[in-house]
């Protein structure tokens, strides 16, 4: 790939000049679908990203929102996700590993410590040994990348689907605490101040990744694109994160970009453009890995675990004291000038130093045109439904990889350094305890692909619903979003009309529930061989409640099941479809979510709510059977095969002492009666005339299938 | 009193510690690994994580580091000194403690809660506890597998330094509830001295009331029943 005629043209009237190689690479990556979001950026402004709480929204490393004060002091929340889809393809371990990386430098960007991750991963079918292999490799990487750097990794979500068997999938989300006094922004100060690089040296790893990222993967791409995928250094990363909070703690850094797509070109221009500065950097001065690298390398390069930092001339000597306290390498590379972004170059050769970059810095960072693309709009399915066996689809449901117990996966992950984890993987949302302001800090991470698949806008709307009610199911209220929207080739108009879908599903639901959108991620050209993957729309979204208590997940025996929330009167989208066959339309989603979603947060704090559990995947059938254990069972009555199945979100199993006080607290939300926990360890479902029974044994070997399979 | 928590490049139970220590009101503080060990120490604390990314071998390179010569020193003079989890691995790296902790039985890294039962409630580490109490407690490892030659293992044995045996909820050691394949499901094994003591659970992840269980208060408490300063 290299800077496409249109874009050369542009970048040479703007110059007056043709571009140098150097300044022809520096435009092709930072101007780039995976850099400059020529083809979603028209989108994007569906998104509302404001609120009161918003402090820094899109455009920085990462966004930041205040949270509620219960207890404590003003205490901000950083919070960001990227993808790194491709490079896990063609290298599982290193490429989500470094996806891991990058995040969490991103966070540190805001001068924010890491209290936690959340990982949502999309795989082909799980039968399928290819997929187990990617599977594997980019658990172990997130595991050891996550585990060493000392991040608990909380949360998240894994889907098997066909649709990405030629290209899986890995959104990392992070968040991390950060405080007014200790915000830094990657907003260019003052024309004088050096540019400062701090961490990893510099070699010739990860060269042209980002536009590595802005292609469809060929069919020998896990060959040939090898050199393009980045290998991580947990050790350093974890140096880099201490350093970087040593560096804060005395007010050294003035600005911060971490180095991630386009390497030292992309970080240190966006820098200086956001401050509408320019800078003149050595790049000779860089310190580096490798023998004799030439000024593209070093200015391209996507070596991992570096920062660039905007430092005051008379701080200089102690940034370096830190780094070198901490073992990472340092070099000043350069200053914040008010002119043009130009890069210098000096080697053994006698042609003494070169002007190898010499661009507006704005023009650089924002001058990519954006693209205006045709697109064609989804349809809904038409209603095929099976007449299928309940037994056996009760089995297959629960039993799908997609909606089983996804404990091999949280195992490997260390969750509960940091001593925050009060809810932990495997419960509807992870809480984690931010004693600094007496809050509660809820996180749900995922998406439902077989949802967008059936139904890209509605889909969308139910993915924001669901992760919104696994928040309220652990009383928390939702209180900001990142999103990461993966789609196929946007060059094909209904893969591109598909994903515009996602995108208005999306932010008209966060809208309806006012929470705001504050930051994402784009990945396009998921696409291969095996066609475009289904329009894929991450969402990792925070809830904040006061206090860390919330009810468990599991029934205790003791109290009356109560579901509460609408259904939607379809399984278009469903786990029960997608094992069973057939078509349906989307379900009806609940017409007003907000009320909804507040009735579900009201009812988990009852002091009469003995459980609650978020209904979604797999319906009824499997919030139900994920409720009973060895000591505690279930006893439930649902109409048909539909109520079931049905997995319209914005729905919980509350087991109460109480259930006058749950209709109470409800008010117009639909409460059903659903039947009674008891002390069985058994699941008993009536549906219609059938009857169903499993005891917990039997429920926990369906669930894990996962782990049967790989262990 | 204060508890030196000692941090390495890849420390990441160090604030942890301090926090949970803090907690029952015992004095610590992160020390830096090669600021040295700070004279007025009276006990040592090595915290879990990756020491030096522990590429080579979990512990191998920060049991040999200067801090844990001196580390070994004053534990020789009674300086309580507690290694959890990656702590564990440096002090068997550092001769502290006899054994090593290497790659678990499943091969890959396993968080999860697990049991294990005293097994000497008379040392300062476990004196909180009766002899065969059962603990709930974390474990967060890819290297927790104790191994020791049977020559060190029957004198850890017959001297009683074994301190804590995986278990299942009842208290009985057996193979299902071993979650690592660790030698007789040891746990946590003393030094040559009963205030020097290394274990792969985390008590400081089980002693904040707000995460749930509270189980590992008893061991660190033991920095409270061991008085000596070097």
């Amino acid at each position: 790939m290299s800077l496409s005629d249109p874009d050369h043209d542009l970048v040479a009237a703007e110059l007056g000049r043709d571009p140098t190689p150097a300044e022809a690479a520096l435009f092709e990556n930072l101007w780039s679908e995976h850099c400059a979001y020529r083809s979603s950026r028209p989108l994007l402004s569906a998104f509302d990203s404001e609120a009161d709480h918003v402090v820094v929204g899109p455009g920085d490393d990462a966004a930041v929102v205040s949270l509620p004060t219960y207890d404590g002091e003003e205490t901000y929340i950083a919070m960001g996700v990227e993808s790194h889809n491709h490079p896990s393809y063609v290298d599982p371990y290193d490429g989500a590993a470094t996806g891991v990386g990058g995040i969490v430098r991103d966070i540190l960007s805001m001068g924010a410590y890491p209290i936690a991750l959340t990982d949502s991963l999309y795989f082909g079918g799980f039968d399928r040994e290819h997929s187990r292999y990617l599977f594997e490799g980019v658990v172990e990487g997130i595991a050891d990348y996550g585990n060493a750097i000392g991040v608990p990794t909380v949360g998240g979500s894994v889907e098997f689907d066909e649709g990405y068997e030629g290209n899986p999938l890995v959104n990392v989300a992070c968040v991390g605490l950060v405080t007014e006094e200790r915000l830094v922004t990657a907003e260019a100060k003052r024309p004088g101040n050096k540019l400062v690089l701090v961490g990893n040296a510099t070699g010739r790893d990860g060269l042209g990744g980002a536009s590595f990222a802005s292609e469809d993967l060929s069919e020998d791409a896990e060959t040939e694109d090898r050199p393009a995928v980045q290998v991580g250094d947990p050790y350093t990363e974890k140096l880099l994160i201490e350093a970087n909070e040593a560096l804060i703690d005395e007010d050294l850094i003035r600005a911060a970009r971490d180095l991630g797509a386009a390497g030292l070109g992309g970080a240190s221009s966006e820098l200086v453009a956001k401050g509408g500065l320019g800078a003149e950097i050595e790049l000779d001065a860089v310190h580096q890995r490798e023998p004799n690298m030439s000024a593209l390398e070093i200015l391209l390069a996507e070596s991992q675990e570096r920062m660039c930092y905007e430092v005051r001339p008379e701080d200089v000597d102690r940034v370096a004291e830190i780094a070198d306290r901490y073992d990472l390498g340092c070099s000043v590379i350069g200053e914040v000038t008010e002119g043009n972004y130009v890069c210098t170059f000096e080697d053994d050769e006698p042609r003494g130093r070169e002007t190898v970059v010499d661009v507006p810095a704005e023009f650089l960072a924002d001058g990519a045109p954006m693209n205006d693309l045709p697109m064609t709009e989804p349809t809904q399915p038409s209603r095929d439904r099976p007449d299928a066996d309940l037994d056996a689809a009760f089995e297959a449901v629960v039993a799908s990889p997609n909606t089983a117990s996804k404990e091999w996966v949280y195992r490997q992950y260390d969750h509960e350094v940091g001593t925050r984890t009060a809810r932990r993987p495997g419960d509807d949302a992870a809480v984690l305890a931010i004693r600094e302001a007496g809050a509660g800090l809820a996180l749900s991470a995922g998406a439902i692909p077989a949802w967008t698949d059936a139904a890209p806008y509605e889909g969308a709307k139910a993915v924001a619903l669901e992760n919104a009610a696994n928040l309220a199911a652990k009383g928390a209220t939702p209180h900001a979003a990142v999103d990461c929207l993966n789609g196929g080739n946007p060059e094909k108009p209904d893969v591109y009309g598909g994903f515009g879908a996602i995108v208005d599903g999306l932010a008209d639901m966060c809208r309806d529930l006012s929470v705001p959108v504050v930051g994402g991620n784009v990945s396009l050209y998921n696409d291969s061989a095996a066609g475009p993957i289904p329009p894929t729309p991450t969402v990792a979204m925070i809830g904040v409640r006061e206090g860390y208590d919330a009810p468990p997940v599991g029934v205790t025996g003791e109290g009356t099941l109560l579901e509460v929330g609408e259904r939607g009167g379809a399984l278009g989208g469903s786990e029960y479809l997608a094992q069973m066959g057939g078509s349906d339309r989307f379900p009806t989603l609940p017409a007003d979510a907000p009320a909804v979603v507040e009735t579900l947060a009201t009812v988990a704090d009852l002091d009469s709510t003995l459980a609650t559990h978020d209904v979604s995947h797999g319906g009824l059938a499997v919030t139900l059977a994920e409720m009973v254990s060895a000591e505690a069972g279930v006893s439930a009555t649902v109409a048909d095969v539909e109520a079931l199945f049905d997995e319209t979100p914005g729905r919980v199993v509350v087991e109460t002492t109480d259930p006058d006080a749950v209709r109470e607290a409800a008010g117009d939300a639909p409460v059903r009666s659903l039947g009674e926990a008891t002390t069985d360890g058994t699941l008993t479902l009536s549906v219609g005339d059938t009857e169903l029974t499993r005891e917990a044994d039997a429920i926990r070997d369906l669930r894990a299938v996962i782990e049967a399979e790989l262990s | 009193m204060t508890v030196a928590v000692i941090q390495f490049g890849g420390s990441n139970c160090d604030r942890d510690s301090v926090r949970a220590l803090s907690h029952l009101g015992i004095d610590a503080e992160r020390v830096w690994y090669e600021d040295g060990l700070p004279d007025d120490a009276t006990g040592v604390m090595l915290p879990g994580g990756f020491s030096y990314g522990d590429y080579l071998r979990a512990g191998a390179m920060a049991g040999r580091t200067p801090i844990l010569a001196s580390i070994r020193e004053a534990a020789a003079e009674g300086l309580p000194v507690l290694g959890v989890c990656n702590g564990a691995q440096i002090g068997c790296e550092a001769g502290l403690t006899p054994g090593a902790f290497t790659v678990n039985r499943s091969a890959r890294f396993q968080c999860e809660r697990i049991h294990v039962r005293v097994e000497n409630a008379d040392t300062p580490w476990t004196a909180a506890y009766d002899e065969g109490a059962v603990l709930e407690l974390p474990i967060a490892h890819g290297e927790g597998r104790f191994e020791a030659d049977d020559d060190t293992y029957d004198r850890l044995v017959e001297e009683d330094r074994i301190l804590l045996r995986y278990c299942d909820a009842d208290g009985d050691v057996t193979d299902a509830a071993n979650p690592n394949g660790s030698r007789d499901n040891v746990a946590g094994v003393l030094g040559s001295q009963e205030t020097v003591a290394v274990m792969m659970p985390h008590p400081e992840r089980a002693t904040l009331p707000d995460l749930g269980g509270t189980d590992g208060t008893g061991l660190l408490r033991g920095f409270e029943r061991t008085t000596t300063t070097v």
